[in-house]
């Protein structure tokens, strides 16, 4: 580890990608991108915690498919979600035959499943692991904030938590996209308190893993076709650029926010999208898609997590913030 | 990199603030609208039954707002008004209304002791406890005023 830096000496390889989404999210851009739409967000089922982890399945088992394998070809599940005791991907882990280590670093556990995998295949332990995450508007909301049918407006600084999964199968050969090196944040808190400005407590924390991934490896901005966060949403971005931009760093041509591409200005999410779900969907579609067909040839990805439970917001606490980097290159460039 | 109270100064400078004109007044018309109604239906009473006196009138107004409330949460419509009109549809009774059956319906999964019932008046309790606790205190300024008299 060069600081907080891992650089994976046999490069493991993106082997597949998948996406499935909610109704809202489909009706966003990016829709052409996604695998699969639900047409009704409680997925045929009695609850929603239900609907979230059939999603999470199917996110898995797409990515298992679309890699023309079978569960037994897959060594590890690496999975998470923003549920209490991660409920969403140990019960999707319970129907499904692949051993399963489970993760939570809030919205950023995306970025740390795919560390943890990564280094496994890295360091020959594994042959392949499938790396997923999920969230689910309406639990997310029961858990978090208010009953849904509850008459509240949203503040001007919220997001709307993305109903979705995504799964990354990682290993150590197929496909033209590897991981090539990854950050592992540090918790960060800058003393934001409102439970619903999550993008200004998370931005300190995603500035300061990019500033040290770019110390780390030696790089400028220029580096990267892109650099994407994972749900900063529109404010939040602001504030990571107004950030970085104290520090003498210009990211603001190659920077993108999942939380922001995901819903459309018209779809009445004041900063956009976020949540577990959010980077892994918009990665393993758009991005992933951008990178098979060669059009981005490096891409760091940077899931941004709250670490917040509404215990520690009731009880006044600040809220810390976390962001790990993963490196994607594609193979001539790796 | 700009330090925790530098940033925390620039949050607040350039964060997003709510549309105050547009909240308030959207506010202030849907709210009037839901008191016109009630105004409207006591009227109705009124002449239905022109015997009944104005507590009477009064407490089948309630009866009726509040039943309005219930249902059209019920219907999965009061969250729509109050996505629109924020304090307008809260303040009135049948946001409270609004504010027990809301948790009454998203936490039946749980079950109907441990589910429905305990947690329907998750959003309300506070209103009844304050109400509750302010009356008693109210009440006992009143007997100690009535003590001096």
């Amino acid at each position: 580890m060069t600081g907080q830096t891992i650089f994976f000496k046999n490069k493991p390889r993106v082997i597949a990608g998948y996406s499935i989404v909610g109704p809202k999210e489909a009706a966003g851009p990016l829709d052409p991108y996604f695998h699969k739409r639900l047409r009704k967000d409680d997925f045929g089922q009695k609850s929603y915690e239900k609907a979230e982890c059939k999603l999470h399945m199917s996110a898995i088992s797409g990515a298992i498919i679309a890699a023309g394998l079978a569960p037994k070809d897959v060594d590890v599940n690496i999975g998470g979600d923003l549920l209490n005791q991660i409920i969403t991907s140990s019960f999707s882990a319970r129907e499904l035959d692949i051993p399963f280590v489970g993760m939570y670093s809030a919205c950023s556990t995306f970025g740390q499943a795919l560390i943890v995998g990564a280094a496994l295949i890295d360091g020959g332990y594994i042959s392949r692991a499938a790396c997923s995450t999920s969230s689910h508007f309406s639990t997310a909301e029961r858990q978090y904030r208010y009953p849904l049918e509850l008459g509240t407006q949203m503040t001007p600084t919220s997001q709307w938590t993305v109903t979705g999964a995504g799964c990354t199968l990682l290993g150590k050969e197929g496909g033209n996209v590897c991981v090539e090196s990854a950050t592992v944040g540090k918790v960060v808190d800058f003393g934001v308190s409102d439970a619903n400005n999550m993008g200004a407590a998370m931005a300190p924390a995603a500035a300061k893993t990019v500033l040290q991934h770019l110390k780390d490896t030696g790089r400028d901005v220029s580096y990267y076709d892109y650099i994407v966060t994972g749900d900063l949403g529109v404010y939040g971005s602001r504030l990571f650029l107004e950030l970085l931009q104290s520090d003498g760093v210009n990211a603001a041509e190659k920077h993108k926010d999942c939380g922001e591409m995901i819903f459309d200005k018209k779809q009445r999410c004041p900063q956009g999208g976020s949540g577990a779900g959010c980077s892994s969907v918009v990665f393993n579609s758009y991005f992933l898609h951008q990178m098979r067909a060669g059009s981005v040839k490096r891409l760091l990805l940077v899931p941004t997590g709250a670490l917040l439970s509404k215990l520690s917001s009731l009880q006044g606490e600040t809220i810390p913030g976390i962001a790990n980097a993963v490196s994607f290159a594609v193979e001539d460039v790796c | 990199m700009l330090s925790r109270t530098e940033y925390l100064k620039l949050d607040k400078k350039i964060a997003p603030k709510s549309k105050e004109g547009q909240t308030l007044f959207l506010a202030f018309v849907v709210g009037g609208l839901i008191c016109m109604i009630g105004q409207g239906v006591n009227d109705l009473f009124k002449l239905a039954i022109p015997s009944a006196d104005e507590k009477l009138l009064g407490e089948i107004t309630s009866t009726v707002m509040i039943f309005l409330g219930a249902a059209l949460t019920g219907f999965g419509l009061y969250d729509r008004i109050g996505k629109f009109a924020g304090a307008g549809s809260i303040v009135p009774i049948t946001g409270f209304a609004n504010s027990v059956v809301s948790p009454a319906m998203e936490y039946r999964c749980e079950g109907v002791v441990f589910g429905v019932m305990c947690k329907m008046f998750v959003v309300a309790g506070p209103i009844i406890v304050s109400g509750v606790s302010s009356s008693i205190v109210v009440g006992l300024i009143y007997w100690i005023i009535g003590l001096l008299k």
